[in-house]
């Protein structure tokens, strides 16, 4: 029962400070986005609702890391693969990354 | 064509002889054997990649200052329209102080196969893998290790629960997604892995699985761990994670829930990257905040598993700053409280991540 309580009593803290975190995050992105109006991540935002591709890109690969800052066209192929095993990807996935990284 | 960078010049087997890692001299000689397969089955988009990271670690753990410079190179290349051959190595030098804190500095080398698999992409919702891979145990093993993702330099406490012995395993594995609808993926992974003592392939003898369900227009995903370790003295070990990305504002939530035969724990991560503020490119667009809280919890002693030895908890403060072309900067501040003893842990390390094709290829 001790370990139990225990348990309780310190899963609040990270809980807290998790729920402190998400709703500052959350007041920010609503300040930045009446005071300056589209901020690049908005607009990447908006930008990935209408590209699948890049969508599928924030979706799968951007879980884990940033994106690299430049691909080059001959390794695209290779990178959708690895990204398959890694992520998991689904043919239609694969199709829309490969169109958003080789355009 | 190829660049000053291609691996392919055969290696001598007076090398091999002089090496220290033969078994890392004969894997790369499987690897430059594997990329000299004729030009025609690799198409233009799948030149072989060579990515990777440099880096440069410096830590301080209760007084005990410690560096690490550290090579990992990642090797990518198609074979054939199903096959794909991948391998990262870890290469780091350990230097510290003879006498803990006082002495010269000395130093070792360390080497590590992390993996070296063959993947066969058999259906649209099957891929099999054979070689050596990382071990699909919760999210950290897969997906956070290499050097240039994490955005605390040290992994969680929880971390050995699950990856015994090494992270890496040598066997077979088999994944894929059940369903995969563009709101909602269900994937599972399966492995089972061999024992083995030689230098550059340690692993466990172990079998185990994974499931998540993941919701890509929230970008949240829970999944469930489940893994067998198989010799010695069998135990299991299982576990629970939660991601969530949101679109809406750069903010990173991870956690990870693990319990193992003799202690248990969690850690729950948040990131949040400062680039509301003029841009991830600007001067704060580039800082990343991040926090992890983690506990550990002793059940009852377990020599050599890697946790703790008492109920530890230990908050991490970190402040990362992504610089052009691929460099970045982590700093790291945690406070240990343990029944064994309080400490704190300073950590500062610099990153490159590198990617680009082996060769010139076809335009």
């Amino acid at each position: 029962m001790k370990n139990v309580r225990s348990c309780s009593k310190y899963a609040v803290l990270p809980l807290a400070i998790f729920l402190l975190g998400s709703l500052l995050a959350w007041a920010q992105a609503a300040t930045s986005g009446q005071s300056a109006g589209q901020t690049p991540s908005t607009k990447q935002a908006k930008t990935a609702a209408t590209n699948p591709g890049e969508r599928v890109f924030q979706a799968n690969c951007g879980r884990c890391h940033n994106p690299p800052e430049q691909i080059s066209p001959r390794i695209t192929g290779t990178v959708l693969r690895h990204m398959r095993e890694r992520a998991l990807l689904s043919p239609q996935d694969e199709r829309d990354l490969l169109k958003f990284l080789a355009p | 064509m190829r660049d000053k960078f291609s691996p392919m010049r055969p290696i001598k087997s007076a090398q091999l002889k002089q090496t220290r890692f033969p078994r890392v001299a004969i894997a790369l000689r499987l690897a430059g054997f594997l990329l000299l397969l004729p030009g025609h089955l690799l198409s233009a988009q799948n030149v072989p990649i060579v990515s990777g990271a440099v880096g440069f670690f410096d830590s301080k753990n209760t007084g005990i200052n410690f560096f690490q410079p550290v090579f990992a190179p990642v090797v990518v290349a198609p074979l054939g329209k199903h096959f794909l051959a991948e391998s990262r190595f870890d290469l780091r030098g350990f230097y510290a102080r003879k006498n803990g804190n006082s002495g010269p500095y000395q130093g070792t080398y360390i080497g590590s196969t992390q993996y070296l698999q063959l993947d066969y992409f058999a259906t649209d919702k099957l891929t099999i893998t054979g070689g050596r891979f990382l071990t699909p145990f919760g999210t950290y093993n897969e997906r956070l290790t290499a050097i240039w993702i994490p955005k605390l330099q040290d992994g969680p406490l929880i971390f050995p629960i699950g990856t015994r012995t090494t992270g890496s395993s040598n066997g077979a594995m088999v994944r894929g997604a059940l369903i995969a609808k563009p709101s909602f993926h269900l994937n599972y992974i399966g492995y089972f892995s061999a024992s083995s003592d030689a230098a550059q392939f340690q692993a466990g003898r172990a079998a185990g699985y994974r499931f998540d369900a993941y919701f890509p227009n929230k970008r949240v995903e829970v999944g469930t761990s489940y893994g067998r370790f198989l010799q010695g003295t069998h135990n299991n070990s299982s576990g629970a994670h939660f991601w969530w990305l949101p679109y809406r504002f750069p903010l990173e939530v991870r956690s990870e829930y693990a319990h193992g035969a003799h202690a248990q724990g969690y850690w729950i991560e948040s990131t949040y990257r400062l680039s509301q503020w003029r841009g991830p490119d600007s001067l704060f667009g580039r800082l990343e905040p991040v926090f992890r809280m983690q506990q550990t919890f002793r059940n009852s002693p377990g020599p050599g598993d890697g946790l703790p030895a008492a109920d530890t908890k230990q908050a991490d403060f970190g402040l990362d700053y992504h610089l052009p072309h691929e460099v970045r900067l982590n700093t790291s501040y945690s406070r240990k409280l343990s029944a064994a003893g309080n400490g704190n842990i300073w950590d500062i390390s610099l990153t490159y991540r590198f990617l680009f094709p082996m060769w010139r290829g076809h335009q």
